[in-house]
């Protein structure tokens, strides 16, 4: 095993994954979001500036979902193999979502009848609900774990055993904590009528979120006893649910003083917290087995060779400022409110 | 059907309809370079309005690229799981390098080149233009090096036996220039440029032959003729030597490619053909010897012929093979002639004077794109039936976990999405250059400004 700063190569290759998975969950987060809430926007002008709000960095945000899954591929190819041929059904879902969200981006505007664009809504709609909730479905199944027994074969169900009770419960509060977030994006997206709109909209999005929440957090201490021994074992961890609280508390009261943007840095923070109380939870394992721990997928008898982990960390150290450049420069040129152009969609 | 021909035909499909689009981005993107650059450099509105027009159609392209692209990144995990066990090693450090390096760099300026005109400078925005370009070309490295060394591992050692069996890098510039990885690189991105570069020459000899933004027109179409025929030259040359490749590290495709059995016997060149596997025998056009004398300068050299190999070690599909490869060489033949031909014509004033030859330029447009196809299809068929050369078979390869039927709803999920997004493509890009570059009611020169 080789070591960094005292930490072995598949340990920090872990904290690679879980970085890129927070990065895409707290930037796609509010696009999902977004989509969400353009429905309940009554005038197309309004749904156009909710699509426009994300339209020139939604692509680049969807870049942290291809970077992390690649991530995973390469650091970790028996978990990356493992967990697709397992939940085969609710990724191939997915894709198709994704593709059908993103068409609904680039076409729902480029026609001006009305059928066309309230066909295109729905789709979209959908596209980013059922994303949300996928994504939830998915998290929530690796922390109870599925069925996987010897040379990582799988024997559950393909589809409705991953639709359980827990699944569910995380896939709504998944769906709560992007609206949550796209709300208060949207309100540093947006002016006038429609900003106070979204004012209204975001009281009832964070409802949503602090009542799914807390039903998810019951839930997860009754029927995932395990979950507090980690924390048990490293006392310092109880510092993360501790802060994760604290941001939660602290966004509706910054949303009370209209302080927007800091408020989507709390929710965001509330996003990194969450995920990190998942990390540290599962650590060293990425997909329990139900069937038996020791047919578990861990980071160690996932990960690829020391070598091949030791060029990718490279390429890391010196792709991540690049990206971080190339973010800084995009966010920038686009902040702001929406002022829609010929080229908006 | 079972598991891994479902398998197989889902990620031919899936993959080939994807391949659409990236060629296109990558010569649509080297052609907006120039555009843009022509712009800044001369001011000349033409080029102004030439940019801001393929910029509508590159951002269609790109945008059904990068949908259909994000499904190949899964597949190989969901259908192919023990292949990503297998590989996992050798293709994450290119794929951490094609993400970060190539889709960051691209998807980041892609905002500011389809929304930034008015927020950054023209220099900003062509700098950002160019980083789209070079992301879409460096895509195309890290993706053809993967592929690459599936047909010629290098830089590797195995670790593992039976199923815990899996390749390890051991020298990542050797593994990244694995011995087919340059000419195969070269390859496609001249394939890429010429698919863009014939849209470009397709919709402006549409234009031309309407009567339509004629001025323009005439530019751009220049332009790309200048572009398609350097490349379609050149492609003669990194064809050839991606073909001696074939010959030294995969004998049996550059077998299967000209249907050549005898185990080792002077092979002939077909210009067309047929293959019967059973017989073995090729009825068609041929130079005798013509492929011993492209591999080895000499017609009487022998080549090594499918027979040399055991049955199972090598393409069962021979004519599909032999077809796919022919019809590459065939159209790159073509589109060669049509392309000196119409420079011939250039140098002569006389290049817009032929309706005919115009016409042809406008059908033009979907031949790189059946090259580009064929190619793949010969080159991944040809591996057969290895996934990873000499290592790792394809019918051991697939996912263990998923069932057919369960391949057989994403097959069809994929045929109906794909066939929908697909006239999608065609409606807008048609639409796009049924509206034309500018309102020509009026006059060029006063109205760009406001396009």
């Amino acid at each position: 095993m080789e070591y960094f700063l005292g930490i072995d190569y598949p340990t920090l290759w872990y904290l690679v994954v879980g970085l890129l998975f927070s990065g895409y969950a707290i930037l796609e987060g509010f696009d999902y979001g977004a989509g969400m809430w353009h429905i309940f926007f009554r005038k197309d002008l309004s749904r156009r500036i909710a699509i426009n709000a994300i339209g020139p960095i939604w692509d680049a945000n969807q870049v942290w979902f291809i970077i992390g899954a690649g991530a995973l591929f390469a650091g970790f190819p028996v978990m990356y193999a493992t967990m697709l041929s397992a939940m085969y059904l609710p990724f191939m879902v997915f894709l198709v979502l994704l593709i059908l969200r993103s068409s609904a981006i680039k076409f729902r505007s480029a026609e001006p009848m009305l059928w066309w664009r309230k066909t295109w809504d729905i789709i979209y709609f959908t596209a980013n609900l059922l994303i949300s909730f996928l994504l939830g479905v998915v998290l929530a199944n690796i922390l109870q774990g599925i069925e996987i027994g010897e040379n990582y074969r799988y024997s559950g169900g393909i589809f409705l055993s991953f639709l359980n009770p827990y699944a569910i419960l995380v896939g709504l509060t998944t769906i709560s904590l992007f609206m949550t977030q796209g709300a208060i994006f949207l309100l540093l997206k947006t002016e006038g009528r429609l900003y106070t709109r979204i004012t209204f909209l975001l009281k009832r999005g964070m409802v949503f979120f602090i009542f799914s929440f807390a039903a998810t957090s019951i839930y997860t201490f009754v029927h995932l006893p395990g979950v507090i021994d980690k924390f048990k074992e490293y006392p310092i961890s109880f510092l993360v649910p501790v802060l994760a609280f604290l941001a939660v508390a602290n966004v509706p009261r910054l949303a009370a003083k209209k302080k927007y943007g800091h408020a989507l840095i709390f929710s965001s923070l509330t996003m990194a917290f969450l995920l990190m109380l998942v990390a540290i939870q599962l650590y060293p394992v990425l997909l329990p087995s139900s069937i038996n721990p020791i047919y578990s997928v861990t980071i160690y008898n996932a990960a690829s060779s020391m070598k091949s982990l030791e060029i990718m960390l490279t390429i890391v150290v010196i792709g991540a400022p690049l990206l971080a450049g190339y973010f800084l420069f995009l966010y920038r040129t686009f902040q702001g409110k929406v002022k829609l152009d010929d080229t908006s969609y | 059907m079972d598991t891994e021909i479902l398998a197989r035909i889902q990620f031919a499909f899936t993959v080939a309809f994807h391949y659409i689009y990236p060629p296109l981005s990558i010569g649509l993107g080297l052609i907006m370079v120039f555009f843009e650059g022509m712009y800044l450099k001369t001011k000349s509105r033409h080029y102004e309005v030439l940019t801001r027009f393929w910029l509508k159609i590159f951002a269609i392209t790109f945008g059904i690229g990068v949908a259909t692209g994000i499904i190949m990144e899964f597949e190989f995990g969901t259908n192919w799981a023990v292949y990503s066990r297998f590989v996992g090693d050798i293709f994450g450090s290119a794929l951490a390098a094609e993400g970060l390096f190539a889709f960051g760099l691209e998807s980041a300026f892609l905002g500011i080149l389809l929304f930034g005109w008015n927020r950054v400078s023209p220099r900003v925005h062509f700098i950002s233009t160019i980083g789209v370009f070079l992301g879409s070309m460096f895509s195309a490295v890290w993706i053809v090096v993967a592929n690459s060394w599936q047909q010629t591992p290098a830089g590797y050692h195995i670790v593992g036996e039976g199923f815990n069996a899996r390749a390890e890098v051991t020298d990542f510039w050797a593994m990244v220039f694995n011995p087919s990885s340059v000419d195969r690189i070269i390859h496609v991105w001249q394939g890429a440029f010429l698919a863009g570069a014939f849209l470009v020459l397709s919709v402006h000899a549409y234009y031309l032959l309407k009567g339509q933004y004629v001025a323009l027109s005439k530019k751009a179409f220049k332009v790309a003729l200048l572009l398609a025929t350097v490349i379609a030259l050149s492609q003669l040359f990194s064809g050839h030597s991606s073909a001696d490749g074939v010959a030294v590290n995969q004998p049996a495709k550059l077998a299967a490619m000209e249907g050549h059995y005898k185990a080792s016997a002077p092979a002939d060149l077909y210009v067309l053909g047929w293959v019967d596997n059973e017989t073995q025998e090729v009825t068609g056009i041929k130079v005798p010897g013509g492929l011993s004398f492209l591999v080895h300068q000499d017609f009487d050299a022998p080549i090594t012929g499918l027979n040399a190999f055991p049955k199972e070690d090598r393409p069962g599909q021979v004519n599909a093979v032999f077809q796919f490869y022919h019809i590459m060489i065939a159209i790159g033949m073509f589109l060669i002639a049509l392309t000196l031909y119409a420079s011939f014509l250039w140098w002569t004033g006389k290049l817009f004077e032929k309706r005919w030859l115009l016409k042809i330029f406008a059908f033009a447009v979907v031949l790189p794109q059946i090259a580009n196809q064929a190619g793949w299809f010969a080159a991944e068929m040809g591996r057969q039936p290895w996934i990873v050369y000499g290592h790792l078979r394809t019918d051991q390869g697939f996912s263990q976990a998923v069932s057919a039927n369960q391949i057989l709803f994403s097959l069809i999920l994929f045929l109906v999405v794909y066939s929908f997004l697909f006239l999608l493509f065609i409606y807008f890009i048609n639409k796009k250059i049924m509206h034309g570059p500018y309102k020509e009611a009026e006059n060029p020169n006063q109205v760009i400004q406001h396009v």
